[in-house]
């Protein structure tokens, strides 16, 4: 039986804070240059494409397509059966790791491009981790 | 290094010192690095070289946004960075990189995102944070994971990735010393284990103990040795990113083509001049990224390539004579077998010789698609 706990919690920095606060509170937040307008994550307090320090945080969509992703099958104490191990690509650009929810772990159901919607789950009081599901599950 | 060849022209600290709560240690060696370009009047594209120790330079550059020609994670202690200088002016005047940033940034008293083994900072890092939590397994969940999206946008079939693991068992049947030597057909691989969706363990690398060593010395010296000399000439390196998720590509690594590149280029060699080929195979995917970022294939091409048997025995480019990866062997850090198996075609003693081998090429990969190096050798002097 899947066990949570044994899920390896992200400790935030100070440069990830605000993305941490915003997945406790339900949302998805980006960076945006304010230069040149680069959107970019992991979070980081300058600007990856300018190195420009004047950047501001958004509310992302939450909307995403399955860029791709790999099941594994091989036993993790946190996970039950296999489980998909994804990168899901961000309506608004930037890509990130997420665990597929919501569906069957199979690669008839997974199906690459397809849309997806951001959800969040309480790990523990600090941390909340950004998971997707498909887009029609979530309406 | 020659005298006066060299130069420093930017310098700088972290905009504070002392208590800095809040700041990482990544984030340290950024400020310092924003602060030194700054006093140099350069961008950060304008970096070519990257050194540093406590933080891993792969994890240090995509931070930075610097995609490296010449990187440097040598880390003996506090005097890394004097070692860093001493190697940067070296690997200047060799044209391996013009302009170097070497970084330091520690988190002594607040302790904020410091690391220890290899300057990961645990659960505080980036890939801690963003790719941990989500059930990651080491290789076998990380460097697989892209491969879905180069079958779509290439059209590349899970039968062709099986064939991979086969042609490299025909090379390994030759070889004493591999692992596995029995004949394999794609039915076999396809129906193995599976390991991690579409990776079955057919297309994983074994997990096996063994150990390899080199020794260099200058070309003059080359004849006073008992065996045939093997001359370096052509090297590349680079790195990308320490997350596979973060990837500028998942269907082409930069690091590949980085390094590829500048190693062809230093040697002045075409791809038609190489007579053997070696491209670590931790997956059975990496030839195909192998190939096509090195240049020998078209995008979306490398699949057919080794289908229609060009990197078999007999074809025109011997790729993993020693049966690689997938069945030589593969310890966990596997490009010092790729090396050898290189100087014994290129000596003529590998059990399953290329004929005439001239120019042999070794192709490595760290991480997961995280950083690249290509070695161009040959056994005629240029």
């Amino acid at each position: 039986m899947a066990d949570k706990s044994r899920i390896p919690l992200p400790i935030p920095t100070p440069e990830t804070r605000h993305f941490w606060e915003g997945t406790k509170e339900g949302e998805l937040r980006l960076q945006r240059c304010d230069d040149c307008s680069e959107t970019y994550f992991p979070p980081r307090p300058f600007c990856p494409a300018c190195s420009s320090r004047q950047v501001s945080v958004f509310k992302a969509s939450g909307k995403a397509t399955l860029h791709s992703y790999v099941i594994n099958h091989r036993p993790h104490p946190a996970f039950d059966g296999p489980y998909s191990i994804a990168v899901v690509q961000l309506e608004e650009g930037p890509r990130m790791m997420t665990n597929i929810i919501g569906t069957e772990q199979t690669p008839e159901a997974l199906v690459l491009d397809m849309p997806l919607t951001v959800t969040f789950e309480a790990m523990s009081d600090e941390i909340s981790l950004p998971y997707f599901q498909p887009e029609e599950a979530s309406r | 290094m020659k005298p006066g060849s060299v130069a420093i022209v930017g310098a700088a600290e972290t905009t504070e010192l002392g208590t800095i709560p809040g700041l990482s240690q990544l984030q340290l060696h950024a400020d310092a690095a924003l602060n030194c370009l700054a006093d140099a009047g350069l961008k950060a594209s304008d970096i070519d070289g990257v050194a540093t120790a406590g933080e891993s330079p792969t994890a240090l550059a995509h931070y930075l946004g610097i995609t490296p020609t010449w990187a440097d994670g040598t880390s003996v202690g506090g005097c890394s960075f004097m070692l860093h200088v001493r190697h940067a002016a070296a690997a200047i005047n060799e044209g391996l990189c013009n302009t170097v940033l070497v970084t330091h940034g520690e988190s002594g008293r607040s302790n904020v995102g410091r690391g220890g083994f290899r300057g990961g900072g645990g659960n505080a890092s980036l890939p801690g944070q963003f790719e941990a939590p989500y059930g990651v397994m080491g290789p076998t969940t990380m460097f697989t994971v892209p491969f879905l999206r180069y079958m779509k946008e290439t059209g590349v079939t899970l039968e062709q990735l099986a064939m991979v693991a086969v042609v490299q068992r025909e090379w390994a049947a030759l070889n004493p010393r591999a692992s596995y030597r029995d004949p394999i057909t794609v039915d076999d691989v396809m129906n193995a284990r599976m390991i991690a969706y579409p990776f079955t363990k057919l297309e994983c690398c074994l997990v096996t103990d063994g150990g390899g060593a080199l020794i260099l010395t200058s070309a003059d010296r080359a004849g006073d040795f008992p065996t045939k000399p093997v001359y370096i000439i052509g090297t590349g390196e680079s790195v990308e990113t320490p997350m596979v998720s973060q990837m500028e590509d998942l269907t082409t690594s930069k690091a590949f083509r980085v390094s590829g590149r500048k190693a062809f280029e230093e040697a002045g060699i075409s791809h038609d001049d190489v007579d053997h080929l070696m491209i670590y195979d931790a997956f059975a995917h990496l030839p195909f990224y192998g190939l096509e970022d090195l240049g020998f294939c078209k995008r979306g091409e490398a699949a057919s390539f080794i289908e229609e048997r060009n990197t078999a025995i007999g074809g025109k480019l011997p790729l993993n004579t020693n049966g690689g990866g997938l069945s030589y062997m593969h310890s966990g850090m596997y490009g010092m077998y790729a090396l050898q198996e290189s100087v014994r075609q290129l000596r003529g003693t590998a059990p399953a010789q290329v004929e005439g081998a001239k120019i042999s090429i070794s192709h490595g990969v760290g991480g997961m698609f995280a950083a690249s190096g290509t070695i161009v050798m040959s056994n005629e002097k240029p």
